[in-house]
């Protein structure tokens, strides 16, 4: 076999999706029901979450000798992502203080496997902040374009929640929400008191059958392990898998796209070419579409990569904004210890994988310092004990009093120790705020002129920095958190970052909610997709993932990803039977 | 000869000892137990690292690991609810991660030597032939992190707030530990919120207030 002569193949598909997440995922499930013979092409390997031979979920920590530390994957050992922020053989680079760190998850699915399922909205508002704030840039569409996709996303995947008649919060169709846990009620009573809401959370879990594909959560909390029951919404299970059912979609995994091929007269798309990573075979498929959904950060690169004498910049970027804009949720966090919560009472309070309750953005940023909001999320409770449990005991147990009432020295040993383990269990909270940044030109991903991966595609280097903006809003989220924690009796427990640790602003991409690579907008010299998010300069190319979203909301983009997936599907589908593709 | 035997030896010599009879107060540490079943959903390069890893040479040492056991059966004993920390298997977990995780290998192989010169220079024994109330008489000059110690403890004041992280993390994750915690998830249920007894021994309720 000689490896460097490209093979062809003969079909011509309907169209080909580059990706398997949450938008291409949505976009071969949309375009293989509606008839569409579509290659669906996975740089990583096959992955279902019911076959027991991918299965952590309910496995017990002494099953992993690491007891699931994060050594080889990131969210450690039981973790549904395969991937990382690292990857052996496919780098990437910052430039000096630009630092950005990229998760990719290699495998059916994507990220969506082991994701936090939060599945919110955005608000009418958050589609047009620069009309409210003047600061960013407004959507070339609605939350009026968007609802009835939400509508039907809500209705196709599922989603619990509670009807709040918030403004910038639409509500959906619901499933019925978990009731709280302990510290949950404790949090909500504290917070509501000091003016800070608290409402059931939105994630796309079954808490009622919705169809007979798939069943009901039995509350392990182990979401992000996959579930076998398909109770929460990844895209293999969900849209992956029954589109494989249709007959229509060919699946083709370890498929390492490099570049999108096209047509140097017509300057249309006409496949895309891919590297085999078993057999590193080099292969070229066809299609009358092409739809990328391979996340923001990679369809950005493959474009960047796709040059030709046609499209020196690369494809779709006569505007040269491809790579730029790019931005990811603000986050910040803080833990609480909770002496009412001492010596609990033992029961099962696992419940669904995640936070039962969260709060949402409840404050006027014009009477405050930075201009966007955030929500956030809270953790605590009796869980199952993992790698690294215990740690850092010795920064606490000397600031608790014993059973006798007296102090004792921090760290220690023996029985007593033993004694702190037991009364301190299930006694913390934690709480994180996720916010929105504002998208900046300066921040932005570009082709590395000297670095190729394993496969001899050239790799990404990044520049991002956070802005003023970002850090007073990590700073009003650190306020917040001890507020909260000091109203429900709690002890913050280690140091409250200050401005040298920018107020404990994770470091960009460490969220994982990064967009905008590709911008969707009306002016063709300013963004690289129309409103449909088809590529201004090659009417077959469309993007699907989160790269053509303009902002993020301080709302987790993926229940935006499928609505706005979904919607480009139809409109494919519309412009095919008009014979305008 | 092998490196571990080259070191036992160095470990020897250097004490200029020979086995003595305190040894015998030492309970002999367990078998290590036979190599975990990989987990499922592995990654291929993740099961050939884990299967080679679980196969391979242990870490300790004869003596570091007879050092580690004490250290570990110290920081958790045996009690009415359950078993020590040796009983619990941490001492083979602890030799694990220092495989999986090689850049803890320094600061544990050279706190354990800092502990065993310490000792030599205190009580003319190396820590494991210490006996009890020695073993204990050193620990509590380095178990107190928030205590002001003479300059020359403070490494060992690290050293062991690393051993005791790792003897916790080992002993609640092992099904012992998790069952001296109580926790009773990790199975399918039906949460319907919080038990009507522990709500009202909070004083809370899942009633809205009224408005």
């Amino acid at each position: 076999m000689d490896l460097f002569q490209i093979k062809k193949a003969p079909t011509v598909y309907d169209a080909i999706v580059v990706g398997s997440g949450a938008g291409g995922g949505m976009a071969a499930y949309m375009l293989t029901k509606a008839g569409a013979k579509v290659l669906l092409l996975e740089a990583g390997g096959y992955f279902d979450p019911a076959d027991p031979k991918y299965m952590t979920q309910l496995k017990w920590p002494y099953e992993s000798p690491r007891r699931g530390a994060s050594t080889t994957r990131a969210g450690g050992d039981f973790d549904a992502a395969w991937g990382g922020w690292e990857i052996e053989g496919e780098p990437y680079s910052s430039k000096p203080g630009g630092d950005f760190f990229w998760f990719r998850s290699r495998m059916l699915g994507g990220r969506t496997n082991h994701w936090g399922r939060i599945s919110m909205r955005f608000g009418p508002d958050d589609f047009r902040r620069k009309t409210l704030s003047g600061i960013g840039d407004d959507w070339p569409i609605t939350y009026d374009d968007m609802k009835p996709f939400y509508d039907r996303v809500d209705k196709l995947i599922g989603v619990f929640g509670s009807v709040e008649n918030i403004h910038n919060e639409p509500d959906g169709h619901f499933l019925p929400p978990p009731k709280p846990r302990l510290h949950e009620l404790m949090l909500k009573k504290a917070a509501t008191g000091i003016g800070i809401p608290v409402i059931p959370s939105r994630l796309s879990i079954l808490t009622q059958p919705i169809n007979k594909e798939r069943g009901q959560c039995f509350y392990c909390r182990q979401c992000n392990r996959g579930c076998s029951a398909y109770a929460d919404f990844s895209s293999s299970s969900v849209l992956c898998i029954p589109a494989v059912k249709t007959g229509n979609l060919t699946l083709q995994n370890n498929a390492m796209v490099r570049e999108v091929l096209t047509d140097a007269k017509t300057g249309l798309a006409t496949g895309v070419s891919y590297v085999d990573t078993i057999s590193m075979q080099e292969m070229s498929v066809y299609a009358k579409t092409v739809i990328l959904g391979a996340s923001t950060c990679e369809s950005a690169r493959l474009l960047l990569n796709s040059k030709s004498a046609r499209f020196p910049n690369g494809l779709a970027n006569s505007s040269g904004v491809v790579g730029k804009y790019l931005n990811d949720s603000t986050g910040a966090s803080r833990s609480g210890f909770v002496p009412a919560l001492m010596d609990r009472k033992r029961y099962n309070e696992d419940g669904v994988g995640g936070m039962h309750v969260f709060t949402p953005w409840w404050l006027d940023n014009s009477k405050l310092d930075f201009p966007r909001g955030y929500h956030i999320e809270y953790g605590g409770g009796m869980g199952m004990p993992g790698y690294g449990f215990g740690g850092g005991i010795e920064a606490l147990n000397g600031k608790i009093p014993g059973r006798d009432g007296k102090m004792k020295p921090a760290g220690g040993y023996g029985a007593g120790l033993k004694d702190d383990m037991r009364r301190f269990y299930g006694a913390y909270v934690s709480m994180s705020g996720r916010g929105e940044p504002i998208p900046l030109e300066s921040n932005y991903c570009e082709i590395d002129p000297n670095t190729v991966d394993k496969y001899g595609i050239p790799t990404l280097r990044f520049h991002y920095k956070w802005s003023d903006n970002e850090i007073k809003q990590a700073k009003h989220m650190q306020d917040t958190f001890e507020q909260i924690i000091e109203a429900m009796g709690g002890m913050p427990t280690g140091n409250k970052p200050g401005k040298e640790q920018n107020y404990g602003l994770a470091a960009p991409g460490r969220i994982i909610h990064e967009v905008g690579t590709v911008r969707m907008g009306n002016d063709p010299g300013k963004s690289a997709l129309n409103k449909f998010q088809q590529a201004h300069d090659v009417k077959n190319l469309f993007v699907v993932d989160a790269a053509p979203f303009v902002t993020q909301g301080d709302k987790n983009v993926t229940w935006t990803i499928l609505a706005a997936s979904m919607r480009t599907s139809e409109y494919l589908i519309d412009q095919v039977k008009k014979k305008n593709i | 000869m092998k490196r571990r035997d080259t070191l036992k030896a160095i470990s020897v010599a250097s004490f200029g000892m020979a086995v003595g009879p305190v040894e015998a107060a030492v309970p002999e540490p367990p078998e290590p137990k036979p190599a975990v079943k990989l987990l499922p959903g592995r990654q291929k390069f993740e099961a050939e690292r884990d299967a080679k890893l679980l196969a391979s040479e242990k870490f300790f040492t004869p003596a570091e690991l007879q050092t580690v056991t004490v250290l570990s059966d110290i920081i958790i004993p045996a009690d009415a609810k359950s078993g020590s920390a040796s009983q619990a298997g941490v001492p083979a977990f602890i030799d694990f991660m220092m495989r999986d995780q090689p850049r803890s290998q320094t600061p544990m192989r050279g706190g354990l030597r800092w502990l065993d010169r310490k000792c030599v220079s205190r009580y003319g024994n190396p820590f494991a032939k210490c006996t009890k109330e020695q073993q204990i008489d050193m620990v509590e000059q380095i178990a107190y992190p928030g205590k002001q110690v003479p300059s020359d403890m403070t490494q060992g004041v690290a050293f062991f707030t690393m051993m005791r992280n790792f003897v916790l993390g080992g002993f609640y994750t092992s099904k012992m530990g998790i069952d001296d915690l109580g926790y009773v998830g990790n199975t399918p249920n039906k949460w319907d919120g919080v038990p009507e007894d522990v709500l009202k021994q909070y004083g809370l309720s899942y009633d809205e207030p009224k408005k």
